[in-house]
């Protein structure tokens, strides 16, 4: 199983530039899985330990507000990434994600990872840059999105 | 056409023959505490003997030890009052089955006559001549009103404190668009005006004055004067690439001082002879059966000037202040082939901080002192 | 249609009102003499006018190729816009235009084009959108992508979704916000710049929609190596007499009513970038 994911897990525009190596590592700890429409894929509070790379599909990342019910708050698609919560203590998501379509995607081992970039801080190193350019990304649409530009004084 | 002598005793005869055409005569005169442009009826109307002493944000008219009819700068005043009216109708419409109809408004008015117009004033008509002339579109009331103006430009005789046409080259010296230009001259005993008609119009009513051929003392006379007051300039400003470097400079530390001291009064863009901004009022009466139009001066220093949906565009003074200053010294430039200042000092006069706009230049070029 | 004075309006009559969202109409208007005609380049905008009420710029939201119709998405923020909004079939509407500069669609001939737009943004472009799809063939791939507040506040709806459902365009909608019951897209309509396949190398892009939303989508663009001559946005300021004398709409050395509204992102980008110029 490890050894056919290794040629489609390199397509994935997540791994563009991974060393020959480093991919080896990852797909040690990538699985295929697949969501039927509606499936939560996690839910707030559970034990955040995996993260996604979406290979197609649509994914909503939801927050439940009392009085307002289910709100969607980003959507992710094919070639996105879903999940930082297993980066850092206390390890737990702090939203709900749900399959709003039929979606495949690799998920990734967090726990067994975080070993694996103990051990090598090069593959550490790689995976961070990465990271910090999807949060950066994420935080500046989240930004626009705060701003709420199509409302109020700042309509057109 | 060669220049001509008029005696100051006979000046009169001008206004007579103005009058005779149909010209109403608007120029000088003296009016609460400062020279203003309004109604003349003859040479008597005009500020005979009076001086007006100018610096930043100070105006005080003083008496000379002549009596020279234009021995003063500009005043609060601009020509722009006349072809720019400060409140103007557009058009009034009625409601009627179901729809309305427009009527534009034109008012018949006589032809008007400048009397004592400055070359600075006469670059200053130009600029807006290009303005609501020579666009896209054409303003239908200021074309009509300025077919017809008499135009009688004056060489200065006196430099105001804040002047600086000649850094400007709008001055001192009319060089264009005038049907007549003068210059006093006040020589012991003698107080006579060399003349120069410009066009046709203008020699039309010089033939109906008495005058006869200048003598070569008399247009020595008049050059030594435009020579003197060029040489008396209150204010410099240095133009040399300055589109470029107002544009370069949009966050200059200079914007926040000029701001800490600017009320946004407005008043530097009322006494400019160019500024043109206007807003628009839409009116009904009480039945609202009948509606109307009217133009009116605005001021790019106030709130509403840039509003849009909720705010506005420039909310701060520092930001208003740097729209001034750039849009006349710089924007102008890509806009109309010209600068909009002309050099008159109005601006610097009428601050009542005193802010002095070839000061604020100096300072953007990182310039000290005057 | 501007006579020899551009400062008087002509009435129009209103035939449709249609409620788009909650606080924007669609205006549907008929000249009031049989003999006027009535043409526009898409981007341009007219002048309109509530009798007694004042004036507003809006810019035409509908096919430019029918003479005797003119049509108008107005939000009602102002005295004026919410009077336009009041209006029923038969009342009267004062027209002034058209002005303006327009979308560049004969220089994004043998292109892609790239449209973004936001908000109440959507109205500028749709007759760029008209204009493009009935010449088809003089351009490469469409692309769409629009964003709104949330699901209620998106513009033509089902416009967007008979021009997502064409086999020769791509049509991309997001949200800021939704509830759960959303199946589509939640976030910036600046992702889809990120993510969808275009040449970057032969490309026009048409933007619309509030300024800070612009710069971000100028930004996406660039970021996908789009050169600003190449990046038009259209521009909005104060407006009073929309012929270039009152001075209120200058945008740096620009007119927004005459030099503007659509520019090249080239041609103002140090004003663009400026803060309350």
């Amino acid at each position: 199983m490890i050894d056919t994911l290794e040629p489609i897990l390199k397509e994935h525009s997540f791994f563009r530039g991974f060393s020959a190596e480093h991919v080896r590592i990852l797909v040690g700890c990538a699985s295929n899985v697949r969501f039927a429409s509606g499936e939560t894929i996690f839910r707030s509070n559970e034990e955040a330990n995996r993260f996604y790379l979406i290979r197609e599909g649509k994914v909503a990342i939801e927050v439940f507000v009392p009085g307002r019910g289910a709100l969607t708050i980003q959507t992710l698609g094919a070639g996105e990434v879903l999940g930082w919560s297993w980066l850092f203590p206390p390890y737990r998501w702090n939203f709900d994600a749900l399959a709003v379509e039929e979606t495949r995607a690799f998920a990734l081992d967090g726990r067994c990872l975080r070993e694996k970039c103990e051990g090598n801080h090069d593959l550490g190193y790689e995976l961070m840059k990465r990271f910090s350019a999807i949060i950066i990304e994420r935080l500046q649409a989240t930004r626009l999105q705060l701003i709420d530009v199509y409302g109020g004084e700042l309509a057109k | 056409m060669g220049k001509e002598v008029v005696q100051r005793s006979d000046l009169d005869a001008l206004f007579e023959a103005l009058k005779r055409r149909g010209y109403r005569i608007v120029g000088p005169r003296v009016r609460d505490g400062a020279i203003v442009y309004d109604e003349l009826s003859s040479v008597s109307d005009l500020p005979e003997g009076w001086t007006d002493e100018q610096e930043g944000g100070t105006y005080r008219l003083k008496r000379r030890d002549d009596l020279a009819l234009f021995g003063y700068a500009v005043g609060p005043h601009s020509w722009k009052k006349f072809l720019f009216p400060p409140a103007l109708r557009l058009w009034s419409a009625e409601r009627e089955s179901g729809s309305f109809t427009i009527h534009a408004a034109c008012e018949e008015t006589p032809p008007l006559a400048f009397i004592g117009v400055r070359s600075c004033e006469i670059h200053a008509i130009a600029i807006q001549d290009r303005i609501f002339q020579e666009g896209r579109y054409v303003d239908p009331h200021y074309k009509k009103t300025r077919e017809n103006i008499f135009l009688l430009a004056l060489n200065c005789g006196q430099a105001g404190g804040t002047c600086f046409c000649v850094s400007m080259n709008t001055g001192p010296r009319a060089t264009f668009a005038f049907d007549l230009a003068l210059t006093e001259v006040l020589d012991g005993s003698l107080h006579y005006f060399v003349v120069e008609a410009g066009t046709q119009k203008g020699a039309a009513i010089l033939r109906e004055i008495p005058h006869r051929p200048a003598a070569a003392r008399e247009e020595e006379g008049a050059e030594r004067v435009i020579a003197s007051t060029a040489a008396r300039m209150g204010r410099t400003m240095k133009t040399d690439g300055i589109k470029e470097l107002l544009y370069s400079n949009l966050e200059h530390p200079r914007w926040n001082d000029v701001a800490s001291r600017c009320l946004t009064c407005g008043n530097c863009t009322l006494v400019c002879p160019t500024c043109f901004c206007s807003t628009v009022e839409d009116s009904t009466d009480l039945k609202g059966e009948k509606a109307e139009r009217w133009r009116k001066w605005d001021s790019c220093f106030t709130m509403d000037h840039s509003y849009i949906h909720g705010g506005s565009v420039r909310a701060t003074s520092r930001s208003r202040y740097r729209q001034w200053m750039t849009h006349k010294l710089a924007t102008w430039i890509d806009q109309f082939g010209t600068s909009g200042c002309v050099g008159c000092g109005r601006c610097i006069t009428w601050c009542p901080v005193a802010i002095d706009i070839t000061e604020e230049v100096r300072a953007i070029r990182g310039e000290e002192g005057r | 249609m501007i006579g020899e004075n551009p400062l008087i309006p002509e009435p129009w009559i209103v035939r449709r009102v249609r409620k788009e969202t909650r606080d924007i109409r669609t205006l549907e208007l008929g000249p009031s003499r049989p003999e006027t005609s009535f043409l526009f380049s898409p981007g341009q905008f007219n002048m309109l006018y509530v009798f007694g009420v004042g004036e507003v710029p809006i810019s035409m939201s509908g096919q430019p190729g029918r003479s005797r119709t003119l049509v108008h998405t107005v939000r009602g923020v102002g005295a004026v816009s919410c009077a336009i909004s009041r209006l029923r079939p038969g009342g009267v509407v004062g027209v002034r235009g058209p002005f303006g500069s327009c979308w560049p669609l004969e220089q994004a001939k043998g292109q892609d084009v790239v449209i973004v737009a936001g908000g109440i943004g959507l109205a500028p472009l749709r007759p760029a959108v008209y204009a493009l799809l009935s010449a088809r063939q003089d351009y490469r791939r469409i692309l769409l992508f629009y964003g709104a507040r949330t699901p209620r506040d998106l513009l033509f709806a089902k416009e967007l979704e008979r021009w997502r459902g064409r086999l020769d365009m791509t049509v991309e909608v997001t949200v800021d916000s939704a509830s759960s019951a959303w199946r589509g897209d939640v976030g910036v309509v600046t992702r889809f710049i990120s993510s969808s396949e275009f040449e970057t190398e032969n490309a026009t892009a048409l933007l619309c929609g509030p300024e800070v939303m612009m710069r971000f989508a100028v930004r996406a663009l660039q970021g996908r190596g789009l050169a600003s001559e190449k990046i038009y946005v259209s521009m909005e300021r104060n407006m009073k007499c929309a012929a270039g004398f009152c001075g209120r709409c200058q945008f740096g050395p620009t007119f927004v009513c005459r030099d503007g509204p659509v520019f090249s992102y080239a041609a103002i980008r140090r004003w663009f970038e400026t803060r309350e110029i």
